[in-house]
């Protein structure tokens, strides 16, 4: 679709700002002098007043011979009381394999758990555990959908660095 | 409180088949919540001084290890039950000179129960000349074997179950139905699904119904490096109910005990029923 006539149906839809808005994560793993390193599993999920509302993604070790990578996963302790436990792993678009030390970008607004996601206030929640590691969990609230441009942001202090969430209408 | 100190050495005694001079007995889990395809635990079962330290004897367990030839003891009766109801055997037993242990693996999504339990033991206790004697066995037995000139005469009936629960995956809850007899744990709260800032509910059954005025000893892991052993005392309501604040993540060792001295069928004195387990309570 060209820009212009992209603007135009926007401005016919009031709602179709909705459709439109771009929800940047950015998950900064932060380089660790340590004498043993492991990446680290790193849970993404969405939760409100209710509890858990979808998971975004986990990063593990997928690739481990009999699925020996998923015995770490209750490590992730609060995402595996709120969700892992009772999934039938690997999960198609959620499962994926755990990152290097860096800031890593997700457009969130396209997973199928934007898409569906329902007005309210949420909580952006990450969780990251490291074998011979340890464990940090952040949270970034938001309110959704995206009427102003906001970038909200959780700075952790050793398992994970800078969280940042980038909500453009 | 010296005789109470012996008394409840004695009950223990009484419960498990272990020596007379044995003190609190335990099973301790490698891990409760496991996730992965089927994860291992380990066991370690013994009897000490301390709460998870091996200081005294094992808990000797049918089918784990070898006993020593010498040995005249019997060996506890030990049940593990998968979430489908169905049997499992331990693996890898090992029996010890300070603990005995064994391995079990997770095939099955859900709640595993691993339990020890004796019903309807009876023993006798008397005193012939100033002579303290203990006789144990059935009923009919023991009443066979103390003299007509015994004095101080008491006959004890005693339940006991140790218990231990360890899940893979999601929880569930078909191990927890109780047997209907002595003294069980009825969760409210999952015993696997415990955080330290959540209270906990369970409900205390005898012989399956709610049992109230049941006391509970409550004591968090790590006693040899605290001053004291941190132990906590409380009651089950009128309905049975106790309500724990736990305050702190860790493994806990949780205690529980009835006693009866009336309204018993003759010739039992004293009917006593105990209930212990292992919890772990996770950060949240």
């Amino acid at each position: 679709m060209k820009p212009q006539l992209a603007f135009a149906l926007a401005a016919l839809l009031g709602s179709s700002a909705l459709q439109a808005a771009e929800v940047q994560l950015t998950v900064q793993i932060p380089r660790l002098d340590v004498a043993e390193y492991h990446r680290p599993y790193v849970a993404i999920w969405l939760e409100n007043d209710a509890g858990h509302v979808a998971d975004l993604t986990v990063w593990y070790d997928t690739k481990m011979r009999d699925d020996e990578g998923e015995k770490w996963l209750k490590d992730l302790r609060q995402w595996w009381r709120r969700s892992g436990r009772g999934l039938d792993l690997p999960v198609d678009g959620v499962s994926a394999a755990t990152r290097p030390p860096g800031a890593h970008e997700l457009a969130l607004q396209d997973l199928p758990a934007f898409k569906e996601l329902a007005p309210g206030d949420y909580e952006l929640v990450v969780e990251a555990a490291r074998e011979v590691g340890g464990r940090e969990l952040l949270k970034v609230p938001f309110s959704w959908p995206v009427s102003q441009a906001a970038d909200l942001q959780a700075q952790g202090s050793r398992e994970l660095g800078q969280i940042r969430l980038q909500l453009t209408p | 409180m010296k005789l109470l100190k012996q008394l409840s050495v004695l009950a223990v005694a009484a419960a498990l088949p272990l020596t007379a001079d044995a003190h609190r007995a335990w099973m301790v889990p490698s891990s409760t919540v496991l996730s992965g395809d089927a994860p291992w635990v380990t066991v370690d079962a013994a009897v000490g001084n301390g709460i998870f330290y091996f200081d005294h004897f094992p808990i000797m367990l049918e089918g784990v290890g070898t006993p020593p030839a010498d040995s005249n003891r019997q060996p506890a009766p030990l049940s593990i039950t998968a979430p489908d109801g169905s049997d499992v055997a331990p693996q890898n037993g090992h029996l010890g000179r300070l603990r005995s242990s064994f391995d079990l693996q997770l095939e099955q999504k859900g709640t595993y129960k691993i339990a020890i339990a004796n019903s309807g033991r009876v023993m006798g206790m008397y005193e012939l000349n100033g002579e303290r004697e203990r006789v144990m066995g059935s009923l009919g037995d023991i009443v066979k074997q103390i003299p007509a000139d015994a004095e101080n005469v008491s006959i004890v009936r005693s339940d006991s179950r140790m218990e231990l629960f360890v899940t893979s995956g999601n929880p569930t809850e078909d191990v927890l139905k109780p047997t209907g007899q002595g003294l069980e744990l009825q969760p409210v709260t999952h015993p696997n699904d415990l955080y330290a800032d959540e209270a906990a509910e369970f409900v205390f059954l005898l012989d399956g119904n709610p049992a109230p005025g049941v006391e509970i000893a409550l004591i968090p892991a790590g006693a040899r490096y605290r001053d004291s052993d941190q132990a906590r005392e409380l009651t089950t309501d009128a309905d049975g109910k106790v309500s724990i604040e736990w305050g702190q993540a860790g493994l806990f060792w949780l205690e529980a005990e009835y006693k009866q001295t009336e309204g018993l069928e003759a010739p039992v004195t004293q009917r006593r029923a105990s209930y212990s387990t292992t919890l772990e309570v996770l950060a949240p």
